[in-house]
């Protein structure tokens, strides 16, 4: 664990500019992808005459309501290639935005407690190995030996069969790589603009040309759609539809606890996902809640489902008070990957469907999303994410195959 | 935890239930004739309503039978609940005297501009959802929902 303090910084990190009647480009969400992608922007494309507009404030959205957990270990070739580069970008971009979110690259295990997850298990690392992703197969005795306060006897309804790990894998502090991103974004020029609320947007034909906000509209050349469990609402305003159904997602975490938790651990088959955060928090995450919405608020017997199963793996959280709990909206799409491209609106572009597992991919997103926007097709990592895979059949479906229901 | 008031049970937990999603989307009427784009509507584009939303519900472990239910999607409030099969509370008062083709304005017309994706999936996914919901009406053994 660290013992690491979380970096002094300035008040004020970014100016909050007026909008301008013009822009370039404009990115509507300001959360981790809208700033990862207008960083990229101006760094990798010289756009620097651009916006972030944000209806609430900076990163309130999933950026803050995330467990933060980062790894990459898909099964799928298309899925390994974004999520691995995104890794390597969280490896530098610390230093590259010079600000430490404490990235901590503190493992992630995920348990097998069936035969068939044992299976699938050896088969992803055997892909994660082929794909140049970092990846071994644990027997029950070195998950203990690597999370000693996991059960591992059989004397639970799924005892622990063994383990994918993934080494590099780990935690950052969210709000801080938002932050991080912010900073830089604004001493790049990029304006980013909160309490800014599209209602629609001004269309040449089909070509937008224009964002109708709140405060007033803007007229641009370029918008990019980063706004997770509300880009249905966007697309509808735009004059198109995405195969997006957005769903609560809960979290929660503890009161604070010496370090007692040295990695991250995730149980797909019985829905648990569990870090703890640097501060001393348990921070537990599990499944949707099934019914759509946007309430940012779910069900509460998901949060007992997801206790139950934490408490049978970790005995010792049974005496752990709930000290917060709550929910986000994402955007799930149904072969839970995301979608990165072009729309049918000309010089309209969307980033979304990250689903539950938006933060890892918050750098590649960014970097791909620049590019799309940029050049105006897709960079070669997201080139299989576009909106056509759902006509061609080309689907890239993580559901069954991701490390962890997703 | 919603509380759902299942029309053959009445009132239990959502914990009893099955969430079915989007209700009237029928299934085409002439699936030979389907080209890519509007397969990838039906098998994959569901609306995602901010606000009323009319969808399927499922009372898996009591009666075992679907029904719809108009839900607001931002309060989680349920409006009304309603037999599959029927046309939407809401829209049938609003169009009394043609009430099914509310589905089809729900389902693709709601943006101010129309779709600009091929002009032909809007035809075909408007004129699906128009016909069809009456077609179940009169129809008395296969509800959209049946098929699922």
């Amino acid at each position: 664990m660290s013992n690491q303090q979380l970096p002094e910084h300035p008040d004020f990190l970014w100016r909050n500019p007026e909008p301008k009647s013009s822009y370039d480009a404009v990115i509507v969400g300001g959360g981790g992808h809208g700033l990862a992608t207008a960083y990229f922007l101006a760094k990798n494309h010289g756009m620097t005459n651009i916006a972030v507009l944000e209806k609430g404030w900076l990163a309130g959205g999933n950026m803050a309501r995330n467990t933060t957990i980062i790894r990459s270990n898909y099964l799928w070739d298309e899925s390994a290639a974004i999520y691995e580069h995104a890794l390597k970008l969280w490896e530098v971009l610390p230093e590259e935005l010079e600000y430490d979110f404490l990235f901590s690259q503190r493992g992630v295990m995920n348990l097998a407690h069936t035969l068939g997850d044992v299976r699938e298990s050896i088969r992803r690392v055997g892909a994660n190995k082929l794909n140049g992703v970092d990846a071994e197969w644990l027997e029950p005795d070195q998950v203990k030996e690597l999370c000693p306060i996991l059960n591992i006897s059989d004397n639970i309804r799924y005892p622990v069969m063994g383990a994918t790990y993934q080494p590099r894998a780990g935690i950052a502090k969210h709000d801080h790589v938002a932050w991080a991103f912010a900073r830089k974004c604004d001493e790049l020029g990029v304006d980013i603009i909160q309490n800014c609320e599209v209602t629609g947007f001004v269309k040449d034909g089909n070509r937008v040309v224009g964002v109708k906000t709140n405060r007033g509209t803007i007229n641009t050349e370029k918008v990019g759609l980063c706004a997770a469990g509300h880009s249905s609402v966007l697309a509808e305003m735009a004059g198109f539809r995405l195969p997006i159904q957005s769903h609560p997602l809960q979290a929660l975490v503890s009161e604070l606890h010496e370090p007692v938790h040295p990695t991250v651990v995730m149980s797909n088959h019985v829905h648990v996902y569990v870090s703890q955060a640097h501060k001393g928090e348990l921070v537990m995450g599990a499944g949707v809640d099934s019914y759509n919405g946007y309430g940012q608020r779910g069900s509460f017997h998901v949060i007992e489902h997801q206790m139950a199963a934490a408490v049978e793996l970790f005995p010792i959280f049974a005496r752990a008070h709930v000290l917060r709990t709550w929910g986000g909206i994402v955007d799930t799409t149904l072969d839970a990957s995301p979608i990165v491209g072009t729309t049918p609106v000309e010089n309209m572009f969307v980033n979304c469907g990250w689903g539950t597992g938006g933060f890892k991919g918050t750098p590649a997103a960014g970097l791909t999303f620049a590019h799309t926007i940029a050049t105006g097709t897709p960079h070669e990592l997201n080139r299989p994410f576009a909106l056509e895979r759902f006509e061609t059949g080309a689907l890239i479906d993580e559901h069954g195959a991701a490390a962890v229901a997703h | 935890m919603l509380l759902i008031s299942c029309p053959n049970c009445g009132s239990r937990d959502e914990t009893e239930f099955h969430y079915g999603g989007q209700a009237h989307v029928p299934y085409p009427e002439n699936p030979s004739g389907l080209n890519d784009r509007e397969w990838a509507e039906f098998l994959f584009y569901r609306d995602n309503t901010k606000g009323i939303f009319a969808e399927r519900w499922l009372h898996s472990t009591g009666c075992r039978q679907w029904f719809n239910m108009l839900r607001d999607t931002v309060t989680y409030d349920i409006q009304s609940i309603y037999p599959m099969g029927a046309p939407r509370p809401d829209k049938a008062a609003a169009a009394p005297e043609s009430g099914t083709a509310s589905t089809a304005a729900d389902s693709t017309t709601t943006g101010s501009a129309a779709p600009s994706i091929a002009a032909t999936s809007i035809t075909s996914t408007s004129t699906a959802p128009s016909t069809a919901p009456s077609t179940t009406q009169s129809g008395t053994t296969a509800p959209e929902g049946a098929t699922k």
